[in-house]
């Protein structure tokens, strides 16, 4: 009763519940995402084309696809978590996960491993689509597998605080709206930071997105607007530390188990 | 043999609310168990603790030997909860979501046999493909149910299982409940339908304000509260005599109807006869005997 064995059946259960969860509405997880990093490509290549460039050799276009993809990333790993919880707290099906022998730690890994291949999916998908117009080098690709992976994870965890903590689809667009959707803009996906005054040069430097981004790009380029092993430690800090709060959580039953 | 469930002075207090206040008592395997008791008695709150929904304020609770906090893995293996409200997961049909279920608890494709009978036992095969949102209340209910038997527990609780039901379904719901139990599995239920604790369940623990009022075997709590009335109807024009006339019976008015306490049997012939003597039409006339509503009422309306 309760063997690894069965730990390890019920942690893949719902790793692969969680996936075909999100790839039931395909269209509104992958399609949607895929859609719109493709439409700031096609807009800012029109305005902006090879008339800018940003690093030594990188033109605006090509500096910009790795900020597009690591930016629909970070944001579809934080929608895969939070959406499922807040949609099963609400609906009132989480009890069907709450009555299992599933432990805190099965929970934790199989909702951030969900989490993280969504985002890589989603990835995947702009990447494969760009590269199709656009020739992008790949300089380091384990740096770009490292912060993919610990940016979608350490999203995919935040996502899980945020489904966790709220009980409303209104708190949980809080989330989205003032914390996501500034962060990710604000990070340096659409520009490099030394284009900026100082003040806000500074100030980016207080924006775990920018590391996530900034570390990402510099997978493809071998350029970065700071050192890539500050934006790894940083990162892996920040994941460390969000996953650590995500267990603390799981573990008590906050908002769960009351 | 193991008890199937054990609570031991078990309180949950919500802020200065005493949802539950000290319960202390078990439940024997293959039990057929009725938990009753008005709203907000506190029985969800007890069942939720059972199944690790809630945690206790103070107490243990132990599942087939199993603490529901510290071996909170191998008890949620022997239980099965079947929840009042009727929720689902909107992305997936039921069989699927039986194998999700099933898999939760460590079980492989070798349960999906297993899967396949519950879904046939509960006749749902002709909606095993199709997704929970498209079933009716009732099939929602058997999908609930089938959900709670997946990873075959032991001990199965039912929380308000027929509450919305037709009666059909009710009839067939606890043929399927009573065939469990008759296999050996110890059923927990709480319900609203009283005649239905009175019919299923071996014994009743009554609850009011998070206390146990009443707990013992069905049989011997209708003996022990049982009592039974005359209920006779009579002219207008009599009934208010009747108080003096029958003096020394215990009786109660209502309109035309007079109810006496009988304190055996044969005080209904003797009443009868008296009200031949004193020229008192009799023009109706029933015999009631307390039934389980009754005593719940009684327990659960006194302060």
């Amino acid at each position: 009763m309760n063997t690894t064995r069965d730990q390890l059946i019920g942690t893949w259960t719902l790793l692969k519940k969680e996936l075909l969860r999100f790839w039931r509405v395909a269209f509104q997880t992958v399609a949607a995402p895929v859609i719109s990093g493709i439409l700031y490509l096609l807009i800012f290549s029109q305005v902006l084309g090879d008339r800018l460039e940003v690093y030594e050799g990188v033109n605006y276009l090509v500096f910009l696809i790795p900020g597009l993809i690591m930016m629909s990333l970070l944001q579809n790993s934080f929608s895969n978590s939070s959406s499922s919880l807040i949609q099963a707290k609400v609906m009132g099906n989480i009890i069907f996960l709450l009555l299992t022998p599933l432990s805190y730690l099965q929970l934790f890994f199989a909702f951030l491993i969900a989490a993280i291949i969504r985002g890589m999916f989603v990835g995947i998908c702009i990447y494969l689509i760009a590269i199709y117009y656009v020739d992008l080098p790949v300089k380091y690709p384990w740096f770009i597998f490292m912060f993919a992976f610990c940016g979608g994870g350490l999203m995919g965890a935040f996502g899980m605080i945020a489904g966790i903590w709220a009980h409303r689809f209104d708190q949980m667009a809080v989330f989205g709206n003032f914390v996501i959707m500034p962060l990710s803009m604000l990070s340096g996906v659409f520009y490099s930071i030394h284009s900026l005054p100082e003040v806000w040069q500074n100030i980016s430097h207080f924006n775990p997105f920018f590391y996530m981004i900034d570390g990402f790009r510099y997978g493809f380029f071998g350029q970065s607007d700071t050192s890539p092993y500050l934006s790894l430690l940083i990162v892996v800090s920040f994941f460390i530390i969000l996953s650590f709060i995500t267990i603390r959580m799981l573990k008590s039953g906050y908002k769960l188990r009351n | 043999m193991k008890k199937a469930i054990v609570f031991k002075n078990v309180r949950k207090n919500f802020k200065q609310l005493k949802a539950v206040d000290g319960i202390s008592m078990s439940i024997e395997q293959g039990e057929f168990f009725g938990l009753l008791g008005p709203n907000g008695a506190g029985k969800s709150t007890l069942i939720n603790m059972m199944a690790g929904l809630v945690r206790p304020s103070h107490g243990s609770i132990s599942v087939m030997g199993f603490d529901v906090n510290k071996d909170y893995q191998k008890a949620r293996h022997s239980v099965g909860i079947v929840p009042q409200e009727l929720v689902f997961d909107p992305f997936f049909n039921v069989r699927e979501m039986l194998r999700f279920q099933a898999g939760y608890f460590g079980k492989d494709k070798s349960n999906d046999r297993w899967v396949d009978e519950i879904i046939e036992r509960l006749d749902l095969a002709d909606k095993a493909s199709t997704n929970m949102r498209m079933l009716s209340g009732g099939m929602k209910r058997r999908a609930l149910i089938a959900q709670a038997l997946v990873h075959r527990p032991p001990v199965i609780v039912l929380d308000e299982p027929t509450a919305g039901v037709d009666v059909e379904l009710r009839q067939r719901l606890w043929g399927f409940i009573k065939d469990l139990n008759k296999e050996g599995h110890t059923i927990v239920l709480t319900t609203h339908y009283l005649e239905e604790a009175e019919t299923l369940c071996n014994r009743v623990a009554m609850m009011k304000s998070g206390k146990i009022v009443a707990l013992n075997s069905t049989k011997n709590l209708l003996k022990e509260f049982s009592s039974k009335n005359l209920k006779v109807r009579l002219q207008k024009n009599k009934i208010q005599k009747i108080a003096t006339l029958m003096k020394g019976d215990s009786l109660e008015l209502e309109d035309d109807w007079c109810t006496f306490k009988l304190k055996k049997i044969s005080d209904a012939s003797r009443i009868i006869e008296k009200l031949n003597v004193l020229k008192i039409q009799i023009l109706d006339m029933e015999l009631i005997e307390s039934d389980l509503e009754n005593i719940f009422l009684k327990l659960t309306s006194k302060d």
